[in-house]
């Protein structure tokens, strides 16, 4: 195997990937391991128009359907990974946000995903099942522009990915809520038909599949399925 | 008065030879929209026809590639008009705020000795080569609510700019003014300053002269580079939504509303991709037409 | 006989201008002394050239300040003005000291009493004629109708009533001149300054617009300085003349004066003079290059010999006869001027001579042929040098 390899993955994959793509370029020599990370809708997209993507990972199994339904998957795709939302306020927590019904506040300034990303989908589904009606300032468009907003302290609260207040560190608490499970996301990972370099396509999928794979992600804050 | 058409001695002068791309040049001859048979040079015509091919072509595309049985329907939508309305509104009060300002930077540019102009003038056109997100961050930083600035104005009235219409026009402002500077500074470096002195010695004071006889000088130059500033503020998307986030009705401009429809409806993203064009289409050649040939 | 222009009096005002126009205007200048002189010593560094002048006007005189290009006469005018700061010395019109370098005073261009008429006429391009002349009275808060009258009034005095609507662009040469002056002249200002008002101008419609310039300049009660490097303006124009070479006043006097007796090359060449200088011994002036000129009144010392250019006879052969001033020479160059040709002669004496085109033409004359010159001794001019 050797070459090059693109990986288009969800934007809440951005560490756990970047990790394990330097862990497979340590492992297998000759090979050279770019990522485009985004919003797993417009990545879609991306793809069905012709994208040279060797593998598509994304936050939630609707967006792989876009691909899979277009005949752009080489086969099955296989959840490798799930996410919940968690509730990310900045260090210290100033606006003492409580827990989900905090989103009804108008007073208070919030940021949750735009519906059209998997984040944002899954907000709509944990606060319909709540029966909560938000109050939001912002529809930010990808799950990291919301929580850099978190981290820069402009928004009391936003939903963000667990993962992604792990990955933010001292900066970003993290508060559960019990409706999350409402909206658990699937991550399907798949190889593409049209993938310039399939055989090293295959390597990764199986790589992100093995135990290395899900050690790393189970350490960013991700579930075993 | 000599007659053109005849020589010196008064023969008739004979007809210039027959080349397809020759122009006729008369020193001092009437304007080339009058002048019959002059044709352009290969050399030019060439490049500027695929010039003309590569700016013309994608929006051709957006035309083809339209759901035309399906437009009327999504142009009612209410977002639809929600998103133009925004637009327009911003864009506009971002002209006005870059007029107010950036006129009299421009005056200080051009006209007045001040040390360090060029340092001036380098800080003032920043924003036309900075990443306009790397703009949208640098205002959160200094506007947003724990910003240098922002953070008093929240301490003192409970106010934040981010995630208001405010901030949309805020941020529409810092990509767009630059424009009108360099416009303005160059129309009133080509306008004949002596004009100024003449008004002196009428009895006009500085400010008198700016008024009656220096802005009514460069006005087709301001309005030239208020189109451009119009123009560049509609289409701002990357300050608008770092700065000012995106919530339909308050901050969701068209660009915005183009950006997030692309995520899993493509047609809806061409839809309000040709009201945009349309209405910028409109806009900008209706105004430069009026301005431009006046002057 | 054309009525006296006085600044702010408002019965003498020939249009019919509401009395409130001219006493808003009293309030600004001190009308008890409406007709002042202009009294300015100053200095004043110009790039590389320093410009040193002490000038006088009377008002309702005349001066014209002649001199090169880039000897520094339009400076003067924008010292004047307001428009430069002189590093040393005083501006004093009438009681109102303008400048005082040393004191570290000068009163803005906008706030002097002063009417300025340039050398493009600088009309606002943006403005029609009418609006163009009322300017100077709207910036001194004179409401748009009456400044208006007062601006319809001055066409129609300049001759040019009909054009009030049309924008500058349209107008010719002399037209534009007319509304400038006009436009200069509307504020009743208590000096008058012209920058080179004739150059822009062919020579026709100089002739006429020149003519005109003399019967306003007669009729205007203050001071008027004109800058001109056309000495025939000088001569029609001034009260006074002040040659101006290399930032100083060489000469000043009556332009007859100035013209009779030059003191310097410019002068002599600009009036067409052959200006020579030499050593007086009685009734002959010996010159540096050997050669002696017979003069009719005797000298001695140094001095200056001056020959009018129509008084240098040409002849094709030596000629004998009255004259005891006689030369070889040598065409160096023939101009057109006016009607008759203007020749430069080399030779132990050099002369300037003004022939007839018909007697240019009839002695065959050309650049480089050879002639003989004479003067009687009665026309040749000598004084002290």
């Amino acid at each position: 195997m050797s070459g090059a390899l693109t990986v288009f993955a969800a934007a809440s994959l951005t560490d756990v990937f970047s990790e394990l793509g330097d862990a497979f370029m340590a492992d297998i020599s000759d090979v050279d391991v770019t990522f485009n990370f985004g919003p797993s809708s417009g990545l879609a997209t991306q793809i069905n128009q012709g994208a040279p993507a060797d593998v598509f990972a994304s936050a939630n199994s609707s967006q792989m359907t876009v691909v899979t339904q277009a005949g752009s998957a080489e086969g099955e795709p296989t959840i490798f990974t799930e996410n919940v939302l968690q509730i990310a306020v900045p260090a210290g927590n100033p606006a003492g946000i409580t827990g989900l019904s905090d989103f009804a506040n108008a007073d208070l300034t919030l940021a949750i995903c735009t519906p059209e990303v998997p984040c944002g989908a899954a907000a709509e589904t944990v606060f319909a099942a709540a029966g909560i009606t938000p109050s939001v300032d912002s529809l930010e468009e990808d799950v990291r522009a919301a929580l850099t907003k978190v981290e820069l302290g402009e928004v009391d609260a936003a939903l963000v990915y667990v993962t992604d207040v792990i990955a933010a560190g001292d900066t970003v608490e993290g508060i559960d809520f019990p409706e999350t499970e409402e909206a658990v996301n699937s991550y399907p990972i798949v190889a593409l038909t049209a993938a310039p370099n399939p055989d090293t396509a295959t390597a990764w999928v199986e790589f992100v599949l093995s135990d290395v794979g899900a050690a790393a992600l189970e350490g960013a804050g991700f579930r075993t399925p | 008065m000599t007659d053109p058409n005849l020589t010196q001695r008064g023969v008739p002068r004979p007809p210039p030879p027959s080349r397809w791309w020759r122009t006729r040049r008369r020193p001092g001859g009437k304007p080339p929209s009058q002048r019959s048979g002059a044709r352009i040079p290969l050399a030019l015509l060439l490049p500027a026809v695929v010039g003309i091919a590569f700016l013309v072509l994608p929006m051709v595309g957006l035309l083809i590639r339209a759901p035309w049985s399906e437009l009327l329907l999504r142009l009612a939508e209410p977002e639809v008009g929600q998103a133009l309305r925004l637009s327009l509104i911003t864009a506009t009060l971002a002209t006005l705020v870059s007029m107010v300002f950036g006129i009299p930077i421009a005056w200080v540019l051009a006209r007045s000795a001040v040390r360090g102009r060029s340092i001036l003038r380098a800080l003032v056109t920043v924003p036309l080569v900075l990443p306009p997100v790397v703009g949208g961050v640098a205002l959160f930083l200094v506007l947003g609510r724990r910003g240098i600035v922002g953070a008093w104005l929240y301490d003192t009235f409970g106010f934040s700019l981010p995630f208001t219409t405010a901030a949309v026009v805020i941020a529409e402002t810092f990509v767009a003014m630059p424009f009108l500077v360099i416009s303005v500074e160059g129309a009133l470096r080509a306008a004949d300053a002596r004009f100024e002195d003449a008004a002196a010695t009428l009895g006009a004071n500085g400010w008198s002269t700016f008024r009656r006889v220096t802005l009514p000088l460069v006005a087709p130059g301001i309005a030239a580079g208020a189109v451009l500033c119009w123009a560049r503020a509609l289409g701002e998307f990357g300050a608008t939504i770092t700065f000012a986030g995106n919530f339909p009705g308050t901050t969701q401009t068209m660009p915005l509303a183009v950006y997030l429809a692309l995520q899993n409806d493509p047609e809806a993203a061409i839809v309000l991709s040709l009201v945009l064009l349309a209405v910028s289409l409109a806009t900008l050649t209706l105004l430069r037409e009026r301005w431009l040939t006046r002057s | 006989m054309a009525q006296a222009l006085s600044a702010g009096s408002p019965p003498n005002l020939p249009f019919g201008v509401p009395e409130s126009a001219g006493s808003l205007h009293n309030q600004r200048f001190d009308l008890a002394a409406d007709r002042v002189s202009l009294a300015a010593a100053f200095a004043v560094q110009r790039g590389s050239l320093p410009l040193e002048v002490d000038l006088t006007v009377e008002p309702g005189r005349v001066l014209v300040l002649l001199g090169p290009n880039g000897a520094g006469k339009s400076t003067v005018l924008r010292v004047l003005a307001g428009l430069l700061r002189p590093d040393a010395g005083r501006v004093v019109l009438g009681d109102l000291a303008l400048d005082d370098a040393a004191a570290g005073k000068q009163v803005p261009p906008y706030d002097r009493p002063v009417g300025m008429v340039f050398q493009d006429y600088l009309l606002f391009p943006h403005l029609s004629t009418v609006d163009n002349v009322a300017f100077g009275l709207r910036s001194r808060r004179v409401p748009k109708a009456q400044a208006r009258a007062a601006a319809r009034g001055w066409l129609e005095r300049v001759g040019l009533a009909e054009y009030q609507t049309a924008k500058p662009g349209s107008l010719s040469g002399g037209q534009a001149q007319r509304v400038a002056m006009a436009r200069a002249l509307v504020g009743s200002p208590q000096l008058l300054l012209l920058d080179e008002p004739l150059a822009a101008l062919d020579a026709r419609t100089k002739l006429e617009v020149r003519a005109e310039l003399r019967r306003h300049l007669a009729d205007y009660a203050g001071a008027t300085v004109v800058v001109s490097h056309d000495p025939i303006d000088a001569m029609a124009l001034a009260d006074e003349v002040a040659v101006i070479e290399h930032g100083r006043v060489v000469q000043s006097g009556a332009p007859g004066e100035v013209a009779r007796r030059p003191r310097t090359e410019y002068v002599a060449r600009l009036i067409g003079l052959t200006l020579l200088a030499g050593t007086g011994e009685g009734t002959k002036v010996r010159l540096e290059s050997g050669a002696s000129v017979t003069v009719a009144e005797p000298s001695q010392g140094s001095v200056h010999v001056a020959i009018r250019p129509e008084a240098v006879a040409i002849y094709p052969t030596e000629p004998h006869g009255s004259p005891r001033n006689v030369w070889p020479a040598r065409v160096a160059s023939a101009t057109p001027h006016g009607s008759a040709v203007r020749c430069d002669l080399d030779g132990p004496v050099p002369l300037t001579a003004d022939l007839t085109a018909t007697a240019f033409a009839e002695l065959g004359l050309a650049p480089g042929s050879a002639v003989w010159a004479t003067v009687k001794a009665h026309e040749v001019e000598v004084y002290d040098r």
